[in-house]
């Protein structure tokens, strides 16, 4: 089958009322980093693009914000059709020039620090990586402490990029640059803003 | 103000979006709010659009609030404490009409509470958002007019010129003479503007359990306190950060340790004090609570 017969299809029924409640799980995500918020919704993206992955960049993403593709979904012309078509954004030739990045296969994810990272003026002119994971609950825990977290929280997400830990320290020296990251398991979502510290004891 | 507000508005929303605004400004506005969570009290620069309403009637925070409401919501619209103000009746009757949202003036049941000017008494819980209306979003900007400067100031971090501004109210003063709009520092990096709350009110903002987001209209700028963040009050060792004290209890529901507001009773100097937070007073009375003019001013409503 062509491409283009699918692109037209599987957006948001009600794009007005689904995008508001898929905002609200990812900025309670955001604000209240480890807990997984669940993405309820109708889509039926082309895979290897995930549900929750396409749900978060059709609420946030549009002509405005470069996106990049990882290399599983970049060399897929059914996914480029369709987030084209759903939200008339740019595909990033450059991981530095992209608002949003979507990533499918962890393994061959570019190193944290070659995406966008802000300056130190406006840290905020930084890459939101969309990273797609199995799961957000059997991986290896990750403890979480910072900003939006009483305590402690942890996370379990799996497959994640190699040397994480490092990438996110380093990531983590950066502040308040630095690349935010939107965990996708394909119903819900978890994430690790750049306040978030990973793995560290009581300080 | 208010019939002609109303009539402003009925003749813009003739077709109108959910919650008023279009899809492509909630995106935006959207991913500033995101971007002001993951870097607390960063200002992030936003296209803030025209409302139907004037800046002053606090448009920066019913763009965020817009953006964040959903059909699920409760909204509580407060403006100095009060729930029936002409601007939160209004702000409170834009969003029923535009996104057809419950209200509420009960601090408790609200999911999103819009406010100007304080934050409310009792304390706000996980999953609530405090969206604030900011005149004024840069905290150095009486300091330093140049926004070049400023921001340069925020990203190295360079806030000594704010100590300096304290450290002169000590010396005229002998105190800090700064009441509202007293600045803070976000989890130890940004100095940022709290809007013109009462100092009172800072330690509210310190470790709160709900989300805090600010909104400036005329600036275009959004930032945001996430939940349990760490938010100080600026001061100096032999001059610590006090927040305001007043002598008697709520002159109607007998409350301590909350802002009150003095209210004139009579032309022959009769006043009172009563707490600015009406739901909350309103709920003490309910519970039996009387202060010591709580009689008389019922006799004089009738
Ligand atoms: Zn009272």
């Amino acid at each position: 089958m062509a491409a283009g017969a699918h692109i037209v299809e599987g957006g948001f029924a009600d794009p007005v009322f689904a995008s508001q409640s898929v905002f609200r799980a990812v900025m309670d995500a955001m604000a209240r980093p480890g807990p997984v918020q669940a993405i309820d919704t109708d889509l039926r993206p082309p895979a290897p693009l995930n549900i929750a992955a396409a749900a978060v960049v059709l609420t946030l993403a549009d002509a405005d914000t470069p996106v990049w593709l990882g290399q599983d979904l970049a060399r897929d012309d059914a996914v480029k059709g369709w987030l084209a078509f759903q939200t008339g954004a740019p595909l990033a030739g450059l991981p530095s020039e992209a608002t949003f990045a979507i990533a499918a296969n962890a393994a061959a994810l570019p190193s944290l620090s070659s995406f966008a990272l802000g300056t130190q003026e406006y840290p905020d002119r930084s890459t939101t990586l969309i990273l797609q994971v199995e799961t957000l609950t059997e991986g290896e825990a990750l403890t979480l402490r910072g900003p939006g977290i009483k305590g402690s929280e942890t996370v379990a997400p799996r497959p994640m990029p190699g040397h994480f830990d490092m990438q996110w320290r380093e990531n983590n020296a950066l502040y308040p640059r630095g690349i935010d990251i939107i965990l996708a398991a394909p119903d819900a979502v978890a994430c690790l803003p750049r306040t978030v510290r990973i793995g560290e004891g009581e300080s | 103000m208010d019939a002609g507000m109303d009539a402003d508005m009925d003749d813009g929303l003739a077709t109108y979006n959910f919650a008023y605004l279009d899809e492509q400004t909630k995106r935006m506005i959207r991913r500033a709010i995101l971007k002001g969570i993951a870097i607390p009290g960063y200002q992030v620069p936003f296209a803030s659009r025209e409302m139907p309403m004037p800046y002053g009637w606090g448009t920066g925070g019913v763009q965020v609030t817009a953006s964040i409401l959903g059909p699920d919501d409760t909204l509580k619209v407060i403006d100095q404490g009060a729930d029936d103000t002409t601007n939160a009746v209004s702000i409170r009757a834009f969003f029923a009409k535009v996104a057809d949202v419950a209200t509420t003036t009960e601090t408790a049941k609200a999911t999103v509470i819009q406010t100007r000017h304080r934050i409310p008494e009792e304390r706000l819980t996980e999953g609530q958002i405090l969206v604030y209306q900011v005149p004024i979003p840069e905290p150095l900007r009486y300091l330093e007019p140049r926004e070049t400067e400023t921001r340069k100031m925020h990203a190295l971090a360079e806030y000594g010129l704010m100590h300096v501004k304290l450290y002169e109210d000590i010396a005229r003063n002998g105190h800090i003479a700064t009441t509202y709009a007293y600045p803070v520092k976000v989890e130890g990096r940004y100095v940022m503007d709290p809007s013109p709350t009462p100092k009172f009110d800072n330690p509210k903002m310190h470790m709160s359990d709900a989300l805090q987001l600010f909104g400036a209209g005329r600036e275009k700028r959004i930032y945001a306190i996430p939940p349990h963040t760490d938010v100080v009050s600026l001061d100096f060792e032999d001059y610590p950060f006090e927040i305001q004290h007043f002598e008697e209890p709520c002159a109607l529901c007998a409350a301590q340790g909350v802002y009150l507001d003095e209210v004139i009773l009579d032309d022959r100097g009769g006043r009172m004090f009563v707490c600015s937070d009406t739901d909350y007073c309103e709920k003490r009375r309910a519970e039996g609570h009387r202060g010591h003019l709580a009689g008389d001013t019922l006799e004089a409503a009738e």
